[in-house]
């Protein structure tokens, strides 16, 4: 565990949509990270005003990398930093990677469910990364699925590698879309809702570890549905994004 | 001072004095938690303290809501770095909960429904320092706030008021609980910046 503040330098950058960007950040002394585990990022104005926030590793990496995915805030204050302004050659102070409890473990071979509300998929892609990076541990044989609601196409993260990652008969993506259907879909756009949640999902018999990630009232709502629908408590874990957002 | 980042200027929000080091205000109340809130219902709610030599003292909601009832105005500081100013909850004091409570230890324990646990020293829950808090702000606390009640601990880090608290175990040398266990400080002082090991 890393707790004090290093310098980081970033040395790439990628858009994943018209608001986010990914990040990747090189911390000397690093040894890897656990997926599902988060930053803090500390930016200091010239005139010594400093704001922290905290963003998810995307990345399951084995050395001194890693990357965040951030996306704008209407009303953030690093966020918009992040996106818009920093650029390759910068240098942030960072604070981890930290988090021992929203993450998983690759020699876990229970079968996996990820839920992702919108931006909420970031550390859920550091789990499906770490389960195909890992052809050694017994996690490696765990079947994958990943429920995505999200706005719209133009708003999915990681989309080419998502497809990549689904061509694995372990792996499987389904799209939830709120507001606009793809090109040619003959599903229109809605929100998630309970019956399709049971169906999407993998079913309670067959014991998954859930990982749910995304606003508030999203991961309220779907934590809720699944324990209705038999699945243990004690299996569900959760991150949640702070402030007001949208249930599912 | 750090890493200047050019061109960033930050909020400019004002130097409030009541907010700790690397914490910033929030008119929100975000919620952090580790799983599915647990829904317990008041008539199925209770309260024990369980000292380090077995015995237990137990309320029912009926009997937690006679006893004496504070109003507390505090600031709430979480370890993601929010801090949200003059907060009103309404709750039974730990002073009053312990009135009747024979014990030499020094440590707490709180378990809550669903299975959260957090370590809290007893002098940090005595002496007008820790409620059992039931309203927020005028209304019955909600679930996904920790309701029916939660311990409020105000001068440490929000997760060391564990929600949905159900009892404090009384032991006689610290232990972690969970977000200790996963990272987490042991003692939590926001204005020490207590937040990871």
């Amino acid at each position: 565990m890393r707790t004090g503040w290093n310098v980081a330098e970033v040395i790439s950058v990628k858009s994943e949509t018209r608001q986010a960007r990914t990040l990747r950040l090189r911390l000397p002394g690093l040894t890897g990270h656990r997926a599902g585990q988060h930053v803090d990022v500390r930016l200091t104005a010239p005139d010594g005003y400093t704001a922290v926030r905290s963003y998810s590793v995307a990345s399951a990496l084995p050395g001194d990398e890693l990357d965040i995915t951030v996306e704008e805030l209407d009303d953030g204050e690093v966020s918009p930093y992040l996106v818009r302004q920093v650029a390759v050659g910068d240098q942030l102070e960072v604070r981890g990677p930290v988090g021992g409890w929203f993450v998983w473990d690759p020699s876990d071979a229970s079968p996996v469910q990820l839920i992702a509300g919108g931006s909420g998929v970031v550390p859920l892609m550091a789990m499906l990364r770490a389960h195909a990076a890992d052809g050694t541990d017994a996690g490696y044989a765990a079947p994958f699925r990943l429920l995505y609601s999200v706005r719209g196409p133009d708003s999915v993260f990681y989309r080419a590698e998502l497809a990549e990652l689904a061509a694995s008969p372990l792996v499987e993506v389904t799209f939830i879309y709120t507001r606009t259907s793809p090109p040619g879909s003959s599903t229109p756009p809605g929100r998630l809702d309970a019956a399709t949640l049971a169906t999407s999902v993998l079913p309670p018999t067959d014991n998954p570890a859930v990982f749910i990630c995304g606003a508030t009232a999203f991961v309220e709502t779907v934590a809720d549905w699944l324990t209705q629908a038999g699945h243990s408590p004690a299996r569900i874990k959760t991150e949640r994004y702070g402030g007001t957002g949208t249930r599912p | 001072m750090g890493i200047i980042s050019p061109g960033f200027l930050g909020r400019r929000r004002r130097d409030d004095p009541a907010l700790p080091p690397g914490q910033y205000l929030t008119e929100s109340f975000p919620v952090l938690s580790a799983g599915p809130t647990p829904r317990i219902a008041p008539e199925d709610w209770e309260f024990t303290i369980t000292t380090e030599t077995g015995a237990v003292h137990r309320w029912n909601w009926d009997e937690f809501l006679a006893l004496k009832q504070d109003d507390v105005t505090t600031d709430i500081h979480c370890v993601t770095s929010w801090s949200k100013l003059g907060t009103s909850w309404r709750g039974v004091s730990l002073d009053t909960l312990f009135e009747s409570v024979e014990s030499e230890a020094e440590f707490t324990m709180a378990h809550s429904y669903g299975g959260y646990t957090t370590n809290v020293p007893l002098e940090d829950l005595l002496d007008g320092k820790a409620w059992i808090a039931h309203q927020f702000d005028g209304e019955t606390l909600e679930p996904e706030h920790g309701g029916p009640a939660r311990l409020l601990v105000p001068h440490l880090y929000f997760w060391k008021s564990a929600k949905w608290v159900t009892g404090l175990e009384m032991l006689r040398q610290d232990e972690p609980g969970f977000w200790e266990s996963n990272g987490y400080h042991m003692y939590g002082d926001p204005w020490r910046e207590e937040r990871y090991w």
